[in-house]
């Protein structure tokens, strides 16, 4: 008698109910039109927190390591990201919400794209098999490309066709990276391939070529240098909200997808992806440093700068296994909570839909919006990686780990880039606090969002005072089971 | 009574009370600032009690974990060279608040911003622990960036940011270095940790000492300023307002030699001997690069910032003596130079604020008119020329003593500079008070009481210290001598440098011991490579 393996689905429960949860607003939002878009808010919040609570449900999980045939991992480290990406979900869609009302552009679809983008991200978190991680990584990428075109602007929709295209490119790299793996080990799950390379010699040519292919179809999903391209453009064509919610949520997801193919599946290959993580980190720091000193308008400036912090965590996973880990871990969490305020505060700025978004938008904006231009310049400083802001806390992290690899020389690069990079960002607070307002502002003044992006400002200036609250939780989290 | 934390996060306190009190009257606020910074004050008096003279190591230390797995704390504490720069902080701010007094600019932003101020500049006086260290020290460069970015003049944005980007340069090298130091802790004591005094005890080869030390070197070399890292110097004084002039002149400059005294000495004392002549050289040129540029000066305000580096030279000059003359008078003298320049600024910022302009050639005879400005600085000049019975003159000349100590050149040139400086200021003095007095500048008030409250104070501390140095020297000479003595007799343990580039370090040289000690602390790819190359290599990676 052929026995059916046991289907234990309690670790996918978080995805099943932020899926459950769009088909739910999707179909309602379809049929019951009366519906303010408020309600399905609200219900939208109600996914994200259940499936929250069912990931912390999983802290404590006892059982197997990975479930549903070896394809989805159990561990702390995918409840931590999990978290991660469900609170920048839940302030993505409020943002979102606000956005959409006050251009009045009344997108009902938006909840549903959100959250299936993040039950995307949250499940390629997860994944312990390339197949999954490819799912995972399409289900994330179809819902962003069109949450980019959502915007009623042309620049909403090149931005859209820009990004499904070098997706597309991307995706098949990707895959053929996946054909390779499975060629050279006879397997896509990732604990196979580890004990099928784990001390091989020679013939890893198939292997080598395919762990080049999957590291460029993740260099182009957390945009390192050069598979960056399409960042400002997309960035600064899609809606501010969703350009919000995507820069800090695909950094998160797909670098927690990196961490684990590569410490687990690829671990053996580690004294060779260690060289071009380290290469790319290097060109991504130093070109999206300098590269943002041209731009002109503050979501392309913000985007140089998302390359630029690809970089950095990348600096922080030149030192393969736990150290790497919960050094990446608490930079992606720093970084995601300042790059997911700052683009609110764009959005706030811009008052209406994507008005003003150039730099001269923010001469004098200290004097008539102190609160906005406060929040925008602790994000600044936290991005600069100033004391006492997440961000700084987050860069130390990074460059002992970095350092303990061995890597000086990129920790050196790192620092000098970021002084290049503190240029920019200061220039956008020259311009907020020592020039006068010209015209009329046009700021948005709702209390709402502002409470919301002043949240992730807290969070901020909280963990950078404190990293301990969470120092521990994520050193606990970088452990990789499976 | 935990008095460092208790001094450093009091003026923290006076912001929340700024920001949130509603509809604070810019009078009000003006009070609250002054009342915090002066109990701040009073608590800095009380920690200069509790501290012991005849204790050479830290005193009134305090110790929190911070992060713990990170070995990471918060950690206080305060030796003869530091209890002198907090007290001189504490005492500097209310002055240079009622400098500040007549703003009327968005003046809850500015007392807020300088209160912060005081709370980090106090900080890295205090943080003995050099990640706390670093965050106290780079957080200063925020709320100086908008003290003079938003309330000062002419070129304010170009200066304020030169000044942000130039500090923030230096003190990247210094992050870096801390993290490898820091990655060392951890590999030689299991344990990584920023304490200083831990890291004290690692021992690091030859050629990383000496690039750490560079490193570090570098990053306060920009804050001294050190000649050729100074240019950020002239512009950020000058469009500085008076207020963000005498704590950056007298209190932010002190954080560049203090760092070289409290870090370059204490972790790596065999670079520092190495790298003595070369940096005492680079002082001297401060000393008369600084005094003849200053010479050149028509703006009265660029004339006191090159004066400054000009004498934050003689602090350079006397730490690298390693003589406890040179050493203390270097202490000593970073008080004083923040006493004396901290009154020039406040003379001149007073004259600005009556004649609107900084240049000489549009004042004259300003002594007949306000002549109690004209005493003002013509004390401070005094001072800074070193007259004996002034405070300059006591550190002046220890560390000329020192330096005559260490070579004759250096005291040669280094006396060139007080000279030099007689005429500067002089010229300055008479180009700006005697003659005649100008049409548009007859009827000019004199100092008004509140410029009395903050200038008299100085002017007594400056005299004080001047007839009766004692007090102060007391309390410094033993940590100076501690300091002499650690850079002095510490013999590098890890000689990665056969036959190097000084014999008299290591003259007995074994090749294979060097190469296991090296091994030991982790010095990978000492093996193989050629002695000369390792000499001139940079450390390898770790293990």
């Amino acid at each position: 008698m052929i026995g059916t393996p046991a289907i234990d689905l309690g670790p996918v429960v978080p995805e099943l109910i932020l899926v459950g949860t769009a088909i739910l607003v999707l179909l309602g939002a379809a049929l019951a039109r009366r519906v303010e878009p408020l309600g399905w808010l609200f219900v939208s919040l109600a996914g994200v927190g259940g499936a929250a609570a069912a990931a912390v449900a999983l802290w404590d999980r006892e059982g197997d390591l990975t479930v549903l045939g070896g394809t989805v991992a159990a561990d702390r480290f995918g409840v931590a990201v999990r978290l991660i990406l469900l609170a920048i979900a839940a302030i993505g869609l409020v943002l979102g919400h606000h956005y959409f009302e006050r251009s009045g552009e009344g997108r009902p679809e938006f909840y549903p794209l959100v959250l299936f983008a993040t039950s995307g991200m949250t499940l390629i978190a997860v994944a312990t098999d390339l197949i999954l991680v490819f799912l995972a990584l399409e289900v994330l990428s179809l819902s962003l490309y069109v949450l980019t075109g959502l915007g009623s602007r042309l620049g909403s929709i090149e931005g859209a066709m820009k990004y499904f295209l070098l997706g597309a490119f991307s995706s098949a790299f990707f895959l053929f990276g996946v054909a390779m793996a499975y060629g050279a080990t006879g397997s896509t799950g990732f604990a196979d391939v580890a004990s099928s390379l784990a001390g091989r010699t020679d013939g890893l040519a198939l292997a080598l070529t395919g762990l080049g292919l999957l590291a460029v179809g993740f260099a182009f999903k957390v945009s390192a240098v050069p598979f960056h391209m399409w960042t400002p453009d997309v960035y600064q064509g899609a809606p501010t909200a969703v350009t919000a919610f995507m820069s800090a949520a695909t950094k998160v997801a797909g670098f927690a997808a990196l961490m684990r193919l590569f410490n687990i599946a690829l671990q053996p290959l580690a004294w060779d992806w260690r060289p071009i993580v380290w290469a790319l980190a290097a060109v991504s720091v130093v070109a999206g440093s300098v590269l943002a000193i041209a731009q002109r308008d503050v979501k392309r400036l913000l985007a140089y700068s998302s390359i630029a912090h690809a970089g950095f965590v990348l600096t922080g996973l030149t030192a393969a296994g736990e150290p790497g880990i919960s050094a990446g871990l608490y930079y992606l969490l720093a970084y995601s909570l300042t790059i997911l305020g700052a683009f609110g505060v764009v959005m706030l700025v811009s008052s209406r839909g994507d008005r003003r978004t150039e730099l001269e938008a923010y001469r004098g904006l200290g004097m008539h919006s102190p609160v906005l231009a406060g929040l925008l310049a602790v994000f600044l400083l936290s991005l600069t990686g100033i004391p006492p802001t997440a961000g700084f806390v987050a860069k130390v992290a990074v460059f002992s780990a970095a350092m303990e690899a061995g890597g000086w020389p990129l920790v050196l690069i790192g620092v000098v880039a970021s002084v290049v990079a503190a240029y920019f960002y200061l220039r956008v607070i020259v311009l907020m606090f020592m020039h006068e307002p010209e015209g009329e502002p046009e700021t948005d003044r709702g209390w709402v969002p502002r409470f919301v992006v002043g949240l992730p400002a807290a969070l901020v200036l909280i963990l950078g005072v404190f990293p301990g609250l969470v120092v521990g939780f994520l050193e606990t989290a970088a452990v990789l089971r499976w | 009574m935990p008095w460092l934390t208790v001094l450093i996060f009091l003026p923290l306190l006076g912001v929340p009370v700024l920001a949130l009190w509603p509809r604070m009257s810019d009078a009000v606020a003006r009070w609250v600032t002054l009342v915090v910074m002066v109990a701040t004050f009073i608590v800095a008096l009380g920690a200069l009690g509790a501290f012991d003279p005849q204790v050479a190591g830290y005193q009134l230390v305090e110790r929190v974990e911070w992060v713990s797995s990170a070995g990471l704390a918060y950690l206080v504490g305060v030796d003869g060279f530091s209890i002198w720069l907090v007290v001189l902080t504490a005492f500097l701010f209310p002055v240079g608040l009622l400098a500040a007094w007549t703003t009327t600019h968005r003046v809850r932003l500015f007392m807020a911003l300088s209160l912060l101020l005081e709370t980090v500049v106090l900080g890295s006086f205090c943080a003995l622990d050099l990640l706390l260290f670093f965050v106290f020290f780079e957080a200063l460069l925020v709320p100086m960036f908008l003290i003079i970015g938003v309330w000062g003049s002419g070129r304010r944005v170009y200066a304020s940011v030169k000044f942000f980007l130039y500090t923030m340069f230096g003190s990247a090298f210094i992050l870096a270095a801390t993290v490898y130091l820091w990655f060392q802790t951890s590999a030689q004591f299991g344990q990584g940790s920023f304490d200083l005094r831990q890291m004290e005890q690692l021992s690091l080869g030859v050629t990383a000492q000496r690039w750490l030390f560079v490193a570090f070197f570098v990053g306060f070399a920009v804050k001294v300023p050190i000649f050729p890292l100074h240019t950020w110097l002239p512009d950020a004084h000058t469009e500085a307002p008076t207020h963000g002039s005498i704590v950056l002149a007298a209190l932010l400059l002190k954080a560049g030699p203090y760092g070289i005294l409290r870090f370059n000495l204490d972790l790596f004392p065999e670079a520092s001997r190495y790298f003595a002549d070369a940096i005492a050289v680079l002082a001297v040129i401060g000393i008369v690069y600084g005094a003849i540029v200053a010479m050149m000066q028509t703006d009265v305000k660029r004339l006191v910032a090159y004066s400054s580096v000009s004498h934050m030279g003689f602090v350079i000059l006397g730490i690298f003596t390693f003589t406890t003359e040179g050493m203390s008078g270097a202490a000593i003298q970073m008080v004083n130079h923040g006493l004396a320049t901290g009154l020039l600024f406040f003379a001149i910022g007073m004259l600005y604020e009556r004649t609107h302009t900084r240049e000489m050639d549009e004042m004259s005879g300003l002594g007949q008119v306000t002549p109690w400005i004209a005493g003002t600085f013509l004390v401070a000049s005094l001072s800074s020329i070193g007259l004996p019975g002034l405070n300059n003159f006591v550190g002046e000349f220890l560390v000329i003593l020192g330096a005559f100590g260490a070579d004759r050149w250096f005291g040669a040139f280094a006396v060139s500079g007080v000279v030099l400086a007689a005429i500067y200021l002089l010229w300055a003095y008479q180009r700006t008070f005697h003659g005649p007095a100008r049409e548009g500048q007859r009827g000019l008030a004199d100092m008004v009481p509140r410029e009395f409250a903050a200038v008299v104070p100085v002017v007594a501390a400056m005299i004080f210290i001047g007839v009766y140095p004692k007090v102060v020297l007391d309390r410094i000479n033993p940590t100076s001598d501690g300091v002499v003595r650690w850079v002095e007799t510490v013999e590098v343990d890890q000689p990665d440098l056969p036959g190097g580039l000084r014999a008299d370090v290591q003259p007995d040289y074994a090749p294979p011991e060097g190469v296991i000690a090296a091994e030991r602390a982790g010095v990978r790819g000492a093996q193989g490579a050629s002695a000369n190359a390792r000499a001139f290599a940079p450390r390898g990676e770790g293990p």
